[in-house]
C-alpha cells in the first residue's frame, strides 16, 4: 500500500519534471528539472531494494553527465543558435518523425511486456542487500561483457572527437 | 584561425574585465582592464590616477623647507628615501656640503626604510600569491623599524625626516644599539621567511618563469631597482653614482639570471642582507660631529636646472628641478617615480599568463600607488 | 512506531544541532589557530577569549540585509545555496559516530541508517553539491562569480575522481561499502587504513582539501584573484548558507576520513596493557576528536602553504594524483589476489 502510493506520486513527479524540461524558457532551468528528474528515478530504485543502482543513478547521471551539461549550457551562447538557417518544416518533420519512432518503440514494449506471463518474483533475499552490488558486478562482466566493452569504446570515440572539434590547433 | 564570418560553436568570446579599483589585490586604487580569452590574459591597460594628489604641482606653491614634508606623502612606505631625494636635490643645485655624521646617518635611514618597504612588498606579494602568514610576519618585523624612525623623529609613517643641509636632530642615545639589535633580528628572520617560501613547491610553481623580462626588454621599457638587477643588468645608483655616504660601505649588489618572478623575489630578499650589512658598518663607523652643514637663512637656490636621482627601494627615483633664482618655490618640480615607470611594463608583463598570475605580477614589481599618482 | 520514526527523528535533530554548533566554533577554531600561527590573539572581544565569536557572527548574519541583485535569475540565486547546504547535510546520514549504545533500555546505534552502499552514497552526494557552486556563479549574472564557479566546478569533478579512486582500495580491503563494516574490519584487522594505504589517505587527504575548497586549492574563492568567488553577489542569511555548507563540507570530510582511514569510533593502542584506560573514553568521544584532529591539520595547512594556480591545479590531479590513486588500487587488488589468498 505504502509503496503503491509512494511509486505513484514519484512516478508523476517525474512525469512533472519530465515535462518541465521541455516546457520550461531557459535551458539551465531545463537542465536543474532534468536533474531532478534523475533523482526522482533514483527514488524509485530505492523503492525497488536496488540502492547500488540508485547511487550509480545518482553518481553518475545527476552528479557527472548532468554538471557537463549544465557547463555546456551556460558556455555555448545560445542566442546565437536560431540565428542558423534552419527550416521550419524540416524540424517539424524531423520531430515527427523522432516522436513516431518512440512511439514505435513503447507499443512493441508494451505489447511484448503483454503477451509475456508475468515473471515468478525472484527470491527476496537475492535481490536485497550487499549481494546486490555483487550481482550487478558479475552480470556485467559475464552476460553482458559485450554490450559493457562496445560502450566503452563507443565513449571513448566520443571522447576524442570531442577533444579532436574543440581543441585548436593539434 | 577564425575569421569574424565563420564563428563555429567552438569559439569563445573574449571577456572584458575590470580587476580593480574596487578589487582586493589592486591595493585599492589600481585598475587593470584585463582582456581574456578563458583565463588567459591577451591583453592588459592599466588605468592610474585614483590616487592623484597634484604633488608635483603643490610643491611648486610651496616653499623649499616645506617641500619635504609633501615628498613624504609619495612613496608613503618609504618615506626616508623620498625625503631623501628631495634634500640631495637641493643640496646639489645650492653646492651645500653636508657634514659626514649626517650623511652616514641619511644611510641607514634609507637602508631601514629599504627594509621597511621590501617587508611590506614581500609580506603583500606572499599574501597575493595565498601565503598570509608570511604578510603578519613580515609586519610584525616592519613594527620594530617603524619603532626606530618613531624614537628618531617622532613619527611612524610621514617621517619629514631630513633637512637641506643635514638632519633635524640627531639620534637620540642608545638608538644605534636598537638598530643593531634590529638588524639581528631581521637576519634571523629573514632566512625563517625563506623556509615557508624558497623551497616550497607551490611557491616555485607560481613565480617561476612567470612574467620573463629579459635584460634587453628590462631597460627598453625602463624598469629600475630589484626588477632590473633581476633581469641581470647590474645597475644600482648606490655604486654607479653613490650618494649620502655609500662609496664608503662595503656591499654587493645582487643581480639575477632569468629575469622572472621568483629572480625578482630572490634578489629582494638578498638586499635584506646586504642592507643589514650596511647598516652595520655604517652604525660602527658613525663619525662624531654636527648633524647639519652651513645652510642659509633663507634657502632659495640660484637660477637653473638639475636632476639627482637616489635609489629608493623600488627603484630610480630622481627629481628634477628648476628654480628661477628669484621666487621662493621651485619653478618646476617633476618626480621621476620609479613605481610608474616599472608599471608601465605590467601589460607586457601579463600578456600571455592567467589571471593568476596578474596578481603575482602586480605584486613583483612592487608599486605604491602614491608614487604612481603623485 | 517508536523505532521507525521518533528514534530517527530524534537522531536527525540532535544531529543537525551538532553539526550546527560544531561548524560555528569551527570558524572559531580557525580564525583562533591561524592566529596562532601568525603570533596574533584572534577574536578576543566577544566573551572571555572571544568563546562567544560565534554567536555573535550567527547574530549578524541572520539580521544584515539580503540584497537580491535587479538582474540575478531569482529562482536559481535563492535554489543555489540551499542545495550546497543540503548536500553537505546529508552525507551526516550514513557516518556512524559510535557504536551501538544502550539508551533508555533501548538499542540506539549512533548513526542515521547504515546503508550497504555507504561510500558511494557519501560520495554521490558530494557530486550533487557542485551543483549549488555552479548555478549561484552562472546566477549571479555577473563576471568573477560566472569564472569562480567554473573553476569550481571544474576542480570539483575532477578531484572527485581521485577521491573516489582512493576509497575503491578502501572497498578492495574491506569488501563492503557499509561504514559500519569499514570500522569493524580495523577492528578486526588491529590496524587503521591510514597506516595500511598511506598512498591513499595521502591523496584523499589532498582530495578533500581541494573538494572543500580549501587552502592551498581556494582558487574558486581566491580573494585576491576573483574577489570571493562565486558568492561575490551572495549576502546576509543567504551568503550564510554558503558559509555554512563549505564549514559543514569540512567537517564531512574529516568525518568520512576518520571513518575509512582512522578506525572510526574504536579507541588507539587496544592492544597496549597500560594504555587500556584509553578504552573507556566513549566512542563518539573517540570519533570527535578524531574529527578535530583531521580539521586542525587543515587548517594548518591553511596557515603555511601558498595558493595553487588553477591550471597548475588541474595539472596536480589529472597528472599525478589520479594516475597515482589507479596505481595504487591495482597494486592493492594484486596484492590481495596474489598474496593475501
Amino acid at each position: 500500500m505504502g509503496e503503491g502510493v509512494a511509486f505513484y506520486l514519484l512516478a508523476a513527479l517525474i512525469l512533472a519534471c519530465g515535462v518541465a524540461v521541455v516546457t520550461v524558457r531557459s535551458a539551465v532551468h531545463s537542465v536543474i528539472f532534468l536533474v531532478a528528474s534523475f533523482l526522482l528515478v533514483a527514488m524509485l530504485y530505492v523503492l525497488l531494494h536496488a540502492e547500488f543502482l540508485a547511487v550509480i543513478q545518482v553518481l553518475v547521471y545527476a552528479g557527472g553527465i548532468m554538471v557537463l551539461y549544465l557547463f555546456v549550457v551556460m558556455l555555448v551562447n545560445l542566442k546565437r543558435a536560431p540565428e542558423q538557417r534552419v527550416d521550419p518544416r524540416r524540424r517539424d518533420r524531423l520531430g515527427i518523425l523522432v516522436g513516431g519512432a518512440v512511439l514505435a518503440e513503447l507499443v512493441a514494449i508494451g505489447l511484448y511486456a503483454f503477451m509475456q506471463p508475468l515473471p515468478a518474483s525472484p527470491p527476496a533475499e537475492t535481490v536485497a542487500g550487499a549481494n546486490n552490488i555483487e550481482r550487478v558486478g558479475w552480470l556485467l562482466y559475464t552476460d553482458f561483457l559485450v554490450p559493457f566493452e562496445v560502450a566503452s569504446v563507443l565513449l571513448l570515440v566520443a571522447l576524442i572527437g570531442a577533444i579532436v572539434l574543440a581543441k585548436r590547433e593539434l | 584561425m577564425s575569421t569574424p564570418g565563420s564563428q563555429s560553436l567552438f569559439d569563445t568570446d573574449e571577456l572584458v574585465i575590470n580587476m580593480g579599483p574596487q578589487h582586493p589585490s589592486t591595493h585599492g586604487v589600481l585598475r587593470v582592464v584585463l582582456k581574456l580569452d578563458g583565463e588567459r590574459v591577451i591583453d592588459a591597460d592599466v588605468v592610474i590616477g585614483y590616487l592623484h594628489r597634484g604633488v608635483e604641482k603643490l610643491c611648486e606653491s610651496r616653499d623649499w623647507t616645506q617641500i619635504v614634508l609633501i615628498t613624504d606623502r609619495m612613496d608613503y612606505v618609504a618615506a626616508a628615501t623620498n625625503n631623501l631625494g628631495y634634500v640631495e636635490t637641493v643640496e646639489k643645485m645650492m653646492g651645500i656640503e653636508v657634514p659626514r655624521r649626517a650623511r652616514y646617518i641619511r644611510t641607514i635611514l634609507s637602508e631601514l626604510q629599504r627594509l621597511a618597504s621590501h617587508l611590506i612588498w614581500l609580506g603583500t606579494h606572499a599574501a597575493d600569491i595565498g601565503a598570509l602568514t608570511v604578510f603578519l610576519y613580515c609586519l610584525r618585523e616592519r613594527e620594530y623599524i617603524l619603532d626606530l624612525f618613531e624614537e628618531f623623529c617622532g613619527a611612524r609613517l610621514t617621517y619629514n625626516s631630513m633637512r637641506v643641509g643635514g638632519l633635524p636632530g640627531d639620534l637620540p642615545p642608545g638608538w644605534d644599539r636598537k638598530c643593531l639589535e634590529l638588524c639581528d633580528i631581521v637576519d634571523q628572520k629573514v632566512p625563517e621567511y625563506e623556509t615557508l617560501l624558497t623551497q616550497n613547491r607551490i611557491w616555485l610553481n607560481r613565480t617561476k618563469g612567470i612574467g620573463v623580462i629579459t635584460a634587453e626588454q628590462a631597460v627598453a621599457l625602463g624598469f629600475s631597482g630589484p626588477p632590473l638587477r633581476a633581469s641581470g643588468v647590474l645597475r644600482d645608483i648606490r655604486k654607479d653614482e653613490p650618494y649620502a655616504a655609500y662609496e664608503e660601505f662595503e656591499f654587493d649588489i645582487p643581480v639575477g639570471e632569468a629575469g622572472d618572478t621568483y629572480d625578482r623575489y630572490l634578489v629582494r630578499l638578498e638586499e635584506f642582507r646586504q642592507s643589514t650589512r650596511i647598516i652595520r658598518q655604517a652604525i660602527e663607523g658613525l663619525p662624531e660631529g654636527p648633524i647639519i652643514g652651513k645652510v642659509p637663512r633663507l634657502i632659495k637656490p640660484p637660477a637653473g636646472e638639475t636632476y639627482h636621482a637616489i635609489e629608493s627601494p623600488k627603484g630610480e627615483l630622481g627629481y628634477f628641478i628648476a628654480s628661477d633664482g628669484k621666487s621662493l618655490s621651485p619653478y618646476r618640480f617633476r618626480v621621476r617615480p620609479p613605481s610608474l615607470c616599472n608599471l608601465q611594463v605590467l601589460p607586457t608583463l601579463v600578456r600571455g599568463h592567467l589571471v593568476a598570475d596578474v596578481v603575482a605580477l602586480i605584486g613583483t614589481i612592487d608599486i605604491v600607488l602614491g608614487e604612481v599618482d603623485r | 512506531m517508536v523505532d521507525l520514526i521518533v528514534v530517527p527523528l530524534l537522531k536527525i535533530v540532535v544531529l543537525i544541532v551538532a553539526v550546527l554548533t560544531a561548524v560555528a566554533y569551527m570558524v572559531l577554531l580557525e580564525r583562533k589557530v591561524q592566529a596562532w600561527v601568525q603570533v596574533r590573539l584572534g577574536p578576543m572581544r566577544v566573551g572571555p577569549h572571544g568563546v562567544l565569536q560565534p554567536v555573535a557572527d550567527v547574530l549578524k548574519l541572520l539580521i544584515k540585509e539580503d540584497i537580491t541583485p535587479s538582474r540575478v535569475d531569482r529562482w536559481v540565486f535563492t535554489l543555489a545555496p540551499i542545495i550546497v547546504l543540503v548536500c553537505a547535510f546529508w552525507v551526516f546520514a550514513v557516518i556512524p559516530v559510535g557504536p551501538t549504545v544502550e539508551l533508555f533500555g533501548r538499542e540506539v546505534s549512533l548513526q542515521l541508517t547504515d546503508l550497504n552502499v555507504g561510500l558511494l552514497y557519501v560520495v554521490s552526494i558530494a557530486s550533487l553539491g557542485i551543483y549549488g557552486t555552479i548555478l549561484a556563479g552562472w546566477s549571479s549574472n555577473s563576471k568573477y562569480p560566472l569564472l569562480g564557479s567554473l573553476r569550481a566546478s571544474a576542480q570539483l569533478v575532477s578531484y572527485e575522481v581521485a577521491v573516489t579512486m582512493t576509497l575503491v582500495t578502501i572497498i578492495l580491503l574491506t569488501g563492503s561499502l557499509s561504514f559500519n563494516r569499514i570500522v569493524e574490519v580495523q577492528r578486526d584487522m588491529g590496524v587503521w587504513f591510514a597506516f595500511l594505504q598511506p598512498v591513499a589517505f595521502f591523496i584523499y587527504f589532498v582530495g578533500g582539501l581541494a573538494e572543500t575548497n580549501r587552502a592551498p586549492f581556494d582558487l574558486p574563492e581566491a580573494e585576491q584573484e576573483l574577489v570571493a568567488g562565486f558568492h561575490t553577489e551572495y549576502s546576509g542569511i543567504r551568503f550564510a548558507l554558503f558559509f555554512l555548507a563549505e564549514y559543514t563540507n569540512m567537517i564531512v570530510v574529516s568525518a568520512v576520513a576518520v571513518t575509512v582511514f582512522f578506525g572510526g569510533w574504536l579507541a588507539p593502542f587496544p592492544n597496549v596493557g597500560w594504555l587500556s584506560w584509553l578504552g573507556y573514553i566513549p566512542g563518539w568521544m573517540w570519533f570527535v576528536i578524531k574529527v578535530f584532529g583531521v580539521l586542525y591539520a587543515f587548517l594548518w595547512v591553511r596557515a603555511t602553504f601558498p595558493r595553487y594556480r588553477y591550471d597548475q591545479l588541474m595539472r596536480l590531479g589529472w597528472k599525478v594524483l589520479i594516475p597515482l590513486a589507479i596505481a595504487n588500487v591495482i597494486v592493492t587488488a594484486a596484492v590481495k589476489v596474489w598474496w593475501l589468498s
